[in-house]
């Protein structure tokens, strides 16, 4: 008999456990992502109208999603004139096909990628690895996290978990360089190994931020310079990038780069934004030779098909909303087990993975809101983790829980039902300390880490009730004097 | 003015202080309060467990009940909050939505009921400590109660308020979350009380009790010596 594999809710909590007990680490996280805070709030009140600028985003967002079809085809007209290649890859098998059969074709040997979440997304890296190629991540949080073996822990800041006495002890190990506390020198352990990753790379993988209609080219925005050197170096380029980052027209950019930013990092612009229109043109001195970009659907239009949610696709991987999150604080980026981590992962993973397997994140929610208020594209996180919610309970209500529902709502129709429960609840709060935190304690999930109040002899109903029996019988006893 | 309060169903039967609180100050500024003994629950439990039938069974209750109501007044953010935004919604396409609506205009947050409809700040109260408040996350981002509150408690005569670093931070509560998630959302718990701690307040004051049941449970257990009020119980202070 085969083992059952861990199902993803199973591991969520019991990750949870671990991480949420981790204090050093949640305390650095903490300590980091309130400075990304600090920062986020300088840079944003340099716009003239934070509010107005969310409301324009959203709304050319809105205008790009919905006319999906339309500014798809305008980019690939437009692109495939000056020679780039576009591949429609409707799932992640037919995006990594076309890929691997491409580098196979070209007689590829080595590649070299930056920062691209649609690559974690379809487990690129393991299948170009399973072939037989050497490949090696450009940005230097993914650089860390590929030496380690772990997925990004946040999808903008992969290592952001890590102290640098551990990417020290990391380097020491994979890399056999000597221990350091500077922050330069191991950038500059990593830049060595990276420079001539670019230098023998055959193909250059990226992701891309958006996708322009107007002109036919990708916008990406890095702080290293390595994905200008992942594109211009190898003789191939593949950008792979899922088709909800479009944007209709170039000016567009105006606002959404300095909003990505600034809503990603506190940083006013980026360091580096490069526009790329497709393979090196006559008279260009560099660029690759071929220019390939794979638009990945993977359930995207399954997305799309859902009017509630479609806002969803707004996104523009800025990070914010995992970075106000209290559950992501608290739990890290590798609890949730998905490509996206935070609040709009668990948004999104469900139509992209299945609700039934990925429902259970979005019951992980206190619903605060901060996700909401500080997403720059105007997504209503919270409440679609809301949806997800009620759509997981019509899809497939768990039997012990729909029947608690149908009890509860059948005590809460019947007032003197409810009345005559609620004069237990005295009685109970005098029994509960003999139960309290023992396995037959119905509160115990609550009682194991706190205190459970006391119920007061007198209810609420029960003061009203004498409190207006006194003002009466005061103002009949006025009237009588 | 003709004020009627819904009393969330933990405030009925675990703090019904903040209930007759509440009473007291409407009464004191001349109001006439009503408490109709037919409300349950708001619904909310089984709305935020994506049970949206069973949710607008016990809605539909409410609905009748608070039908002839002039103001609805709700001594939680949270439920207020479950009256004014998720009504509408949950009764979105049904024969109720039209009721739902109706219900959603009358309903008030406490302190925003007090501020911006009655225009009153000074309630005359005194209440002598150092305290913090907290803002609970239904009325801080679905209703947008932010400085009502304030206005309020800096009013009071004798009460120092020192804001916290996490005032807008969640405590974890977040309904069954607090239970079906408990490590998390009492790792939350921790953080917005080391939080609460450092204003060296004695009090820590929210316009909702389902968050201080949450704060004063972690509290109690591992500190005991920071006390939990609701606003109401400040304000009704002499």
């Amino acid at each position: 008999m085969t083992a059952l594999a861990d199902p993803p809710s199973h591991q969520f909590q019991v990750d949870a456990n671990r991480t949420s007990s981790d204090t050093p680490r949640r305390a650095a996280v903490r300590r980091a992502l309130s400075n990304y805070q600090t920062a986020r709030d300088r840079t944003g009140a340099t716009f003239t109208d934070w509010k107005s600028a969310r409301a324009a985003a959203a709304t050319i967002k809105h205008e790009a999603v919905n006319h999906l079809d339309q500014y798809l085809e305008e980019f690939e007209k437009k692109f495939t004139a000056r020679g780039g290649k576009v591949f429609w890859a409707s799932d992640s098998k037919q995006a990594r096909d076309y890929i691997l059969n491409l580098a196979e074709a070209k007689g590829v040997r080595s590649i070299v990628k930056s920062k691209a979440m649609t690559g974690e997304e379809i487990h690129l890296n393991q299948a170009l690895l399973a072939k037989g190629y050497g490949v090696v991540e450009s940005d230097l949080g993914e650089y860390i996290q590929q030496l380690k073996g772990e997925a990004p822990y946040h999808f903008v800041f992969p290592c952001m978990h890590l102290r640098r006495d551990e990417i020290s002890d990391l380097f020491e190990k994979e890399l056999g360089t000597a221990k350091t506390d500077s922050p330069e020198e191991l950038t500059m352990i990593a830049r060595r190994v990276l420079r001539r990753a670019y230098i023998e790379a055959d193909m250059g993988i990226s992701g891309g931020n958006f996708i322009v209609a107007e002109t036919g080219m990708i916008s990406i925005t890095e702080n290293e310079g390595n994905a200008r050197l992942t594109v211009g170096l190898p003789k191939i380029h593949v950008a792979l990038i899922g088709i909800e980052k479009v944007v209709p027209r170039l000016g567009d950019l105006a606002l959404f780069l300095p909003m990505l930013a600034t809503a990603g990092t506190g940083q006013h612009l980026t360091g580096y934004n490069s526009m790329y229109g497709g393979p090196r043109q006559p008279g260009e001195i560099d660029g690759p030779d071929e220019f390939h970009v794979v638009f990945l659907d993977n359930h995207r239009t399954r997305l799309l098909a859902d009017p509630e949610q479609r806002d969803a696709l707004h996104c523009i991987r800025c990070g914010a909303c995992l970075n106000v999150c209290p559950i992501f604080k608290n739990i890290g980026g590798h609890t949730y087990g998905t490509t996206y981590q935070g609040p709009i992962g668990s948004v999104i993973t469900p139509h992209f993975r299945g609700l039934e397997d990925w429902k259970h994140l979005s019951g992980a929610s206190s619903l605060c809101g901060a996700c909401t208020e500080t997403c720059p594209v105007g997504i209503d996180i919270h409440h679609h983790l809301l949806h997800n919610r009620r759509n997981a309970a019509a899809q497939k209500p768990a039997a012990g829980e729909q029947f608690l529902w149908k009890a509860f709502a059948f005590l809460m129709k019947r007032p003197a039902l409810y009345k005559f429960a609620t004069k237990f609840a005295p009685l109970g709060s005098l029994l509960h300390p003999l139960i309290e935190r023992t396995m037959v304690d119905p509160v115990r999930s609550w009682t194991d880490t706190r205190e459970f109040p006391q119920a007061p002899l007198h209810s609420f109903r029960a003061q009203f009730k004498a409190h207006q029996r006194a003002k009466t019988s005061a103002t009949s006893n006025g009237g009588a004097q | 003015m003709r004020v009627t309060l819904f009393v969330p169903c933990f405030i009925d039967s675990l703090y019904p202080n903040v209930g007759m609180a509440m009473v007291h100050v409407l009464e004191r500024l001349g109001h006439t309060v009503e408490f109709p003994e037919n409300q349950t629950c708001c619904g909310q439990p089984p709305f935020n467990s994506g049970y949206w039938d069973e949710a607008r069974a016990v809605a539909s209750k409410q609905i009748a009940v608070f039908k002839d109501a002039e103001i609805i007044l709700s001594g939680s953010g949270s439920c207020g909050a479950m009256f004014k935004v998720f009504y509408p919604e949950l009764f979105h396409g049904q024969p109720m939505e039209a009721e739902a609506k109706a219900i959603a205009a009358k309903t008030w947050e406490f302190s925003e009921f007090l501020v911006n409809k009655l225009g009153v700040t000074d309630l005359g109260a005194r209440f002598e400590g150092r305290a913090t408040f907290h803002d609970g996350c239904h009325g801080l981002r679905e209703l947008g109660t932010k400085l009502a509150p304030r206005e309020l408690l800096k009013h009071v005569k004798g009460l120092e308020l020192i804001e916290m670093g996490e005032a807008e931070t969640c405590c974890g509560f977040g309904g069954t979350f607090a239970v079906k998630y408990p490590q998390i959302s009492t790792a939350m718990a921790e953080v917005k009380c080391n939080s609460i701690q450092e204003t060296k307040a004695d009090y820590v004051i929210s316009n909702d009790s389902s968050c201080l049941m949450q704060i004063g449970g972690w509290l109690n257990r591992n500190v005991g010596s920071v006390k939990c009020l609701h606003l109401a119980e400040v304000l009704a202070s002499r």
